[in-house]
Parts: C-alpha cells; sequence; structure tokens
C-alpha cells in the first residue's frame, strides 16, 4: 500500500468521469405560488450547475394558490435524477414531474409542448410579400402592421418556431419575443 | 407546547410579543444572539420575561455556532436572534455550517420597516435573498398575522426530515403592529411531507442481502445521530445480531460506542486503515444516515469496487448523488433500523461463522495501528496530548467540540467516543472557528457537564471574543488548544502540494494565550513538556471557569493516515511510510486541483 508506487489516478471530486449522454427533458413543477419561490428553483439551478433551455411560470390554480413551472433542462440520466430530487426538496414545492418519462410510460412519443413568439419583421416589396406568404404558410397570424412592418404572432413546438425565425431572418427580422415552452402529457390524467 | 389559547381574549398582541411567545410555544429556553436597531422591540419583550433565556454573544457567528453546538448536544432546535444587515450577513457562516451538518437551527433576523425594504436603507440588506441557498427554507414576514404560524413552521421544517437552518426575517413595523396569535398546528403545509418510514420490500431485500453477506460493512453516519438517541440503541443492537465490522464518518462518531469491539475507527482521507480498506474489500456496504462525501470516498472511479450497497437516508437527493446505491431506502434511520433489526431477527439465522475470515483479515489490518506517532518526552505529541485529556476526562460528563484542521483530526482519531450528541464538529463547512462558540452553546445546555473545544491556534483566534461571552455567562468552558504556530492542515497541504513552499501559513505573532485568558477574566494554563501534561489537564478541569489551554506541541507533527486527494481507499499514505520524500510526491498534477 505505498502510495509512491501508484499509477496517476483521477480526483477525488470526479463523478466518476460521466460518459453517460446528455439527453433533453421538460419538467413540470407544482409549487406553492409565495414570494421567492422562482427564486428557489432558479437558484438551484444555477447553485449546482445544471442548465435551464426554457422556463415559464404562472399561476394555474388560483384558490390553492398553485403555480406550474415548466422547465426545459440538458443533462446526464444521473444529473437528471439529481435535478428532479433537489427540486423535490425545496420546501414550497408539491410535485415534480419528468413529461418525457411520464409519456414514454404511456407508450407515447414525447409530451405536447408549445411555445408562442411574437416576430416583429420589417420590409418593403418582395420581402414583405414573401414574409406575409410564408407566415401563412407557418399559420401565423399577422397582429399588428403598417405598411413598413408586420408583427406575427406565431404558436407551435420549438422547433417550428425556431424555423420560423430563421426563415423571416433575411426578410428583415427586426426582433422576437418568445414565451418558452408550456408543456402537458396527453391523455386523461393530470400531472 | 401550549394548546387552546388561540381563541382566547388574550390571542392579541404585538408581533414582538407574538415572537417570543411563538418560542416558548416551540420548547425554546435559550436564544443566543446581538442586539441591534432592526430587533429592538423583540429584545424589549426578551427583557420583561423570563421563561426564554438571551446568551449574548460578540458576533453573530458566535450566536449561530453557540446555537448549533446547543442543538447537537441536546437534540433540540437550537435559536439565533440577530438584527438586519451586518446582523443578518454574519449569520450566514453558521447557516451554511449548519446547513452542511444537517443541524436543526432557527435563525430570527430583524429587517428594516417593510416601508423601506428595497431603498437601501441603514443596515438593510436582502435577507431572505442572501440566506436563500444557506437554508433549508426561510421568510420574510409582512404581515404580523401571519408571524405566529410563520414561526411555528419555522420550527417544523428545521426540525423535521433532513434537519436544518431556517430563517425568518421580520421587518421593525411587524414587530410593532399588533396581530393574531396562533398556537402551534400539527398542520403543516401540504407541499412538505418528509418520508419517514422505509420501503418494508426495499428493507427485506437489504437485511437478505446483510444476511448472505461475506465480507460486510456499516458506514453510518450523523443522520443516525439526528435521527435520535433511539436510533443510536438500535445501531448497537443491529451490529450485536449481526456481527458486522462498523465504521462511521466524523459527523456520526459516538452512535456506536469507540470501546465496542466492532468499531473500526473513523472512515475518510484521515480515517483508519482498518475502516478504508473494510470499505475497500466490503462485498456489502450499509450505509446509514451519511452522503458519500468526498473526504469519505476519496476517488470515486475506485471507491468500493466490488461491493453491493445499501443506502439508507431521510434525503432522497443523497441517494445516488455520488455514489449508485443498489438497494436505496429512503426514511428515518431509526424507523428503517427499527424494521431491520426486527427482520433481522425474524428471518435469519445467526451465524457469525461466515464472516470469521473477513474479521481476521481486518484484524491484520487493525495491526498495523494506522493512528500510531513517534511519541517524545521532549515535546509534546499533539496525538497524545489528545489521549491524555481522553484519559484523564472519560470518567466524566464530557463533551467535546473543535475546530478546523489538523487538531480536528487528531481529536477524531484518538479520542473515544462512547455516546452520541458528545461530538461537535464543523465537518461539511470546516468552518475554523466553530469550536469556541460551539462550546459555548452545549455548556449552555448543560451547565454541569465538562465541555472541552479542541483548538488549533489558528482556528480559534477567529472566534476568540466569544471567551467574553463564556465569562459573563459562566460558562466554564475549556479551550485545549493544541498550539504549533502554524496552520498545521494548510501546512501539511503545502507540503503535499507545493513543494514545502509555507505560504503565510506560519503565524508570526501569536497572542501570549495565557494572559489572553486572564484579559478575558477567565484562566490561563501553558503546558510545554510531556511530564507535565497530565497535572495541567486536572487543573484545567478543576477550574471552575472559563480556561485556555497553551498545550505547546510539536511544531511540525503532521495528520496520519492520509488518503491523498485523487486516490482511492486502498492507497492510504500510513505514518510510518510517510517520508518527506513520500510526502512531497504524494500528489499527481491531477489531484493537485482538489482541495
Amino acid at each position: 500500500m505505498n502510495a509512491q508506487h501508484l499509477q496517476p489516478t483521477g480526483s477525488a471530486y470526479f463523478i466518476s468521469k460521466e460518459t453517460e449522454f446528455m439527453e433533453s427533458r421538460t419538467l413540470s413543477v407544482l409549487v406553492d405560488n409565495e414570494p421567492g419561490v422562482l427564486a428557489r428553483v432558479i437558484g438551484l439551478f444555477s447553485g449546482r450547475g445544471y442548465n435551464i433551455d426554457s422556463l415559464t411560470v404562472s399561476e394555474t390554480e388560483h384558490e390553492k394558490h398553485l403555480s406550474r413551472i415548466t422547465i426545459a433542462t440538458r443533462g446526464t440520466p444521473h444529473v437528471l435524477e439529481q435535478i428532479r430530487h433537489q427540486l423535490e426538496r425545496i420546501v414550497p414545492v408539491h410535485r415534480v414531474v419528468d413529461l418525457s418519462v411520464v409519456a414514454k410510460e404511456r407508450g407515447q412519443d414525447r409530451a405536447l409542448e408549445r411555445e408562442l413568439a411574437l416576430v416583429k419583421v420589417q420590409g418593403k416589396g418582395e420581402d414583405r410579400v414573401e414574409a406575409l406568404r410564408l407566415a401563412d404558410a407557418f399559420r401565423a397570424s399577422v397582429i399588428d402592421a403598417n405598411t413598413e412592418h408586420f408583427i406575427f404572432e406565431i404558436t407551435g413546438r420549438v422547433s417550428k418556431i425556431e424555423q420560423f425565425i430563421a426563415i423571416m431572418k433575411p426578410l428583415g427580422l427586426v426582433e422576437v419575443c418568445r414565451t418558452g415552452v408550456a408543456a402537458m402529457n396527453r391523455g386523461a390524467e393530470g400531472m | 407546547m401550549s394548546n387552546g389559547m388561540a381563541d382566547g381574549d388574550d390571542n392579541q398582541m404585538t408581533g414582538a410579543e407574538i415572537v417570543v411567545r411563538a418560542l416558548r410555544d416551540n420548547g425554546v429556553e435559550h436564544v443566543f444572539g446581538y442586539p441591534g436597531g432592526a430587533v429592538l422591540p423583540i429584545y424589549d419583550e426578551l427583557f420583561q420575561q423570563e421563561e426564554v433565556e438571551h446568551i449574548l454573544v460578540r458576533h453573530e457567528q458566535g450566536a449561530g455556532h453557540a446555537a448549533e453546538g446547543y442543538a447537537r448536544s441536546t437534540g433540540k432546535t437550537g435559536v439565533m436572534l440577530v438584527t438586519s444587515g451586518p446582523g443578518a450577513t454574519n449569520a450566514v457562516t453558521p447557516l451554511q455550517d449548519a446547513l452542511m451538518d444537517s443541524i436543526p437551527l432557527v435563525c430570527i433576523t430583524g429587517q428594516v420597516p417593510t416601508t423601506l425594504i428595497g431603498s437601501d436603507a441603514f443596515q438593510e440588506c436582502d435577507t431572505v435573498g442572501i440566506t436563500r441557498p444557506c437554508t433549508k427554507h426561510n421568510w420574510l414576514v409582512k404581515d404580523v398575522n401571519e408571524l405566529a404560524a410563520t414561526i411555528h413552521e419555522a420550527f417544523h421544517v428545521a426540525s423535521t426530515g433532513r434537519p436544518g437552518p431556517v430563517v425568518v426575517d421580520i421587518p421593525k413595523d411587524i414587530q410593532f403592529a399588533t396581530g393574531t396569535y396562533v398556537s402551534p398546528q400539527t398542520a403543516p403545509r401540504t407541499s412538505y411531507q418528509p418520508k419517514m418510514q422505509g420501503d418494508l420490500e426495499r428493507i427485506k431485500e437489504a437485511v437478505k442481502l446483510m444476511a448472505g453477506a461475506k465480507r460486510p460493512v456499516l458506514y453510518t453516519g450523523g443522520g443516525v445521530i439526528n435521527s435520535g438517541t433511539e436510533a443510536c440503541h438500535l445501531l448497537r443492537e443491529l451490529v450485536e445480531l449481526t456481527g458486522f465490522p462498523i465504521t462511521s464518518t466524523l459527523m456520526g462518531l459516538g452512535a456506536y460506542p469507540a470501546s465496542g469491539d466492532n468499531w473500526l475507527g473513523m472512515l475518510g482521507m484521515h480515517g483508519s486503515y482498518e475502516a478504508n480498506l473494510a470499505m475497500h474489500g466490503c462485498d456489502v456496504m450499509v450505509c446509514l444516515g451519511a452522503r458519500f462525501d468526498d473526504r469519505i470516498t476519496g476517488r470515486l472511479d475506485a471507491f468500493s469496487p466490488n461491493s453491493r450497497k445499501i443506502h439508507v437516508d431521510i434525503d432522497p437527493s443523497s441517494i445516488n448523488k455520488n455514489v449508485r446505491a443498489d438497494i436505496p431506502i429512503i426514511g428515518d434511520i431509526g424507523r428503517v433500523l427499527e424494521d431491520m433489526v426486527r427482520l433481522w431477527r425474524a428471518t435469519v439465522k445467526a451465524d457469525k461463522k461466515a464472516i470469521a475470515p473477513w474479521w481476521k483479515e481486518i484484524d491484520s489490518w487493525r495491526a498495523r495501528d494506522s493512528f500510531a506517532y513517534r511519541p517524545s518526552d521532549d515535546v509534546i505529541m499533539p496525538q497524545y496530548a489528545v489521549q491524555r485529556l481522553h484519559a484523564l476526562t472519560k470518567d466524566r460528563d464530557v463533551y467535546i467540540t473543535t475546530e478546523v484542521g489538523q487538531h480536528q483530526m487528531w481529536a477524531a482519531q484518538h479520542f473515544g467516543f462512547e455516546e452520541p450528541n458528545r461530538w461537535m464538529t464543523s465537518g461539511g463547512l470546516g468552518t475554523m472557528g466553530y469550536g469556541l462558540p460551539a462550546a459555548l452553546g452545549v455548556q449552555i445546555a448543560h451547565p454541569d457537564a465538562l465541555v472541552i473545544d479542541i483548538a488549533g491556534d489558528a482556528s480559534v483566534l477567529m472566534t476568540i471574543q466569544e471567551m467574553s461571552a463564556a465569562v459573563q455567562h459562566n460558562a466554564p468552558i475549556k479551550i485545549f488548544i493544541l498550539n504549533n504556530q502554524y496552520m498545521g492542515m494548510v501546512r501539511q497541504w503545502q507540503q503535499l502540494l507545493h513543494g514545502n513552499r509555507l505560504s503565510h501559513s506560519y503565524t508570526e505573532a501569536l497572542p501570549d494565550f495565557v494572559k489572553l485568558a486572564e484579559a478575558y477574566g477567565g484562566h490561563g494554563i501553558r503546558c510545554e513538556k510531556p511530564g507535565d501534561l497530565d497535572d495541567a489537564i486536572n487543573e484545567m478541569i478543576e477550574v471552575k471557569k472559563p480556561v485556555i489551554f497553551d498545550c505547546r506541541v510539536a511544531n511540525l507533527a503532521n495528520c496520519f493516515p492520509m488518503i491523498p486527494s485523487g486516490k482511492a481507499h486502498n492507497e492510504m499514505l500510513l505514518p510510518d511510510e510517510a517520508t518527506d520524500e513520500v510526502v512531497a510526491t504524494a500528489i499527481d498534477a491531477k489531484g493537485r486541483e482538489l482541495v
């Protein structure tokens, strides 16, 4: 047991070199709607170095003062398990549901996910006509316009929104505002 | 707890009255604190009653550690009371300390009036914001009618589940306002429901695995002590029934007696050879209320490679955090142990012979005597000082606290703890300056006990001002300083990692600790020769006031055995192998990045 004969080793802090693949997950978190609850959730993610791809929050059951936070995150299965348990530890958190896991359990491909975006496009002539034509194809609606701009409202899956924004870019995209993902599982049961 | 008063006529009172009443109704007898502008109404109420005794400290950090020592030595919730702004920020260190070591602590902070919050008022800080990551939960009370229920909830959250610190921030206008007092209710919020009872099927599975083990080891932690004395009894019963060897983390010392036959000593970075090799070579590991901390596991990918692991913890996030458990059991240790012991009795035919070869192997490791050191007649070896301290105090009602560093490890290695709640130390956070105020808290809880802070000369100076508090409150704590004039553990790491360049780890101008003790109104003792040590320790025990004992020890002694950073349990550096050359090369480039 003589330490000097040993080969260089790894680190005491390694969580055995994460070789697992990163996965994307969507979590629904039911919380008491009280001051600071969002800060607790966000602080947990920043403090422990977890990823947040998207976060949406709003009160969903007014009488019970419950809010539903939807978090899109990424991590290895090990980290994702930790995220869930750490969230459950927060005192005002009622439930944490990994929508992706529930979808798999129910034999579904994935949870329903929707995002809304407002997309402002400025332009004249051919570009303007093209923007309107594409918006129509994406089922985006015009909610504000004058002769030099449109504001489109578009709803859909994240990939659709991103595609729409990418297409609008060369046509005079000015600014974008997105809500983040709202999500729930298919079927009659609640979370 | 009083009940039924809630609807009486006397339930209208000021916020400050509510605070004191709520403390009383939650069984609080002692509060550690420091007054200031934003808590004056509460202090005024404390002045006018006698049920809750206030212990005035000299710095808010001291209040926190004293409350931690109080909590750890009694099993009750510690309470601290501090003012806004700097009072609250000074409380941050003990709050984080209590969070990492799972100590139940309620911290009441004053806040500027609600009308001034956010205006950068005098002594304003965002207390709930600052303390959010270092508490289990915290509250800012903005309505006096919610104050009582909030304080009751604070005690509930702090003391149940995995215990921890909480903060209740009370603006000054709320302390003056009149509102309704409600009694403690047993209707906790629905979102907070710690799971106490372990899954019986899992426990059955665990007992089955344990029964078939050839090379088992019990690895226990502070969770057993937090669970209560009953859990410690059950643990001892389980060891008796199974005949398994048992080791413990720093925080778990005393749950199983150090004089017990199956005791392997503490495990981890400065743990015993036999404990660490038993962890490395076991086939079944039973982890009870411990969290696979990096000080325990060493290099993770080489940690106990051939064992199946049972992990019992009340906190689900502890499970699979660092080490994957084969049988995870979520629940209170005491309850799970109850089931385990019952199932073992009912289903397992005791055959301790099956693990006899394992014990034989363990005995061969024990024979290495890994805590050994080279004795000296000329200078006091620090290990010797701790051993003598133990020998001369073990038949007394003794409580030990420590600071952080080499002396802490020597205390853990050489002071045998027979009972739980007798050992108060800063494990997770490693807070230098913890021990002196913690000793104060312990002494307040146990006025007739012998309370000793085994200290280092560097650590003790971080909170030395609490000597003044100890003198004021007639708390005859004993500060036993293993004085080597260095930050010993820092120096040891500089020798291991940084080519023996001792950057700022030598304290050039230490105070004269004897005079310092006298200046505070305590008693000072200095001892420099091994031959004088016993008499000096006896003098310390006999003096009925706070004592600073300046024990001059071998300056360059280092703490072994040691698992160097980035190494596995079976790569320990033993004291007789730790030559200067080995020490200088023990940690490779990768391990150097670690702490």
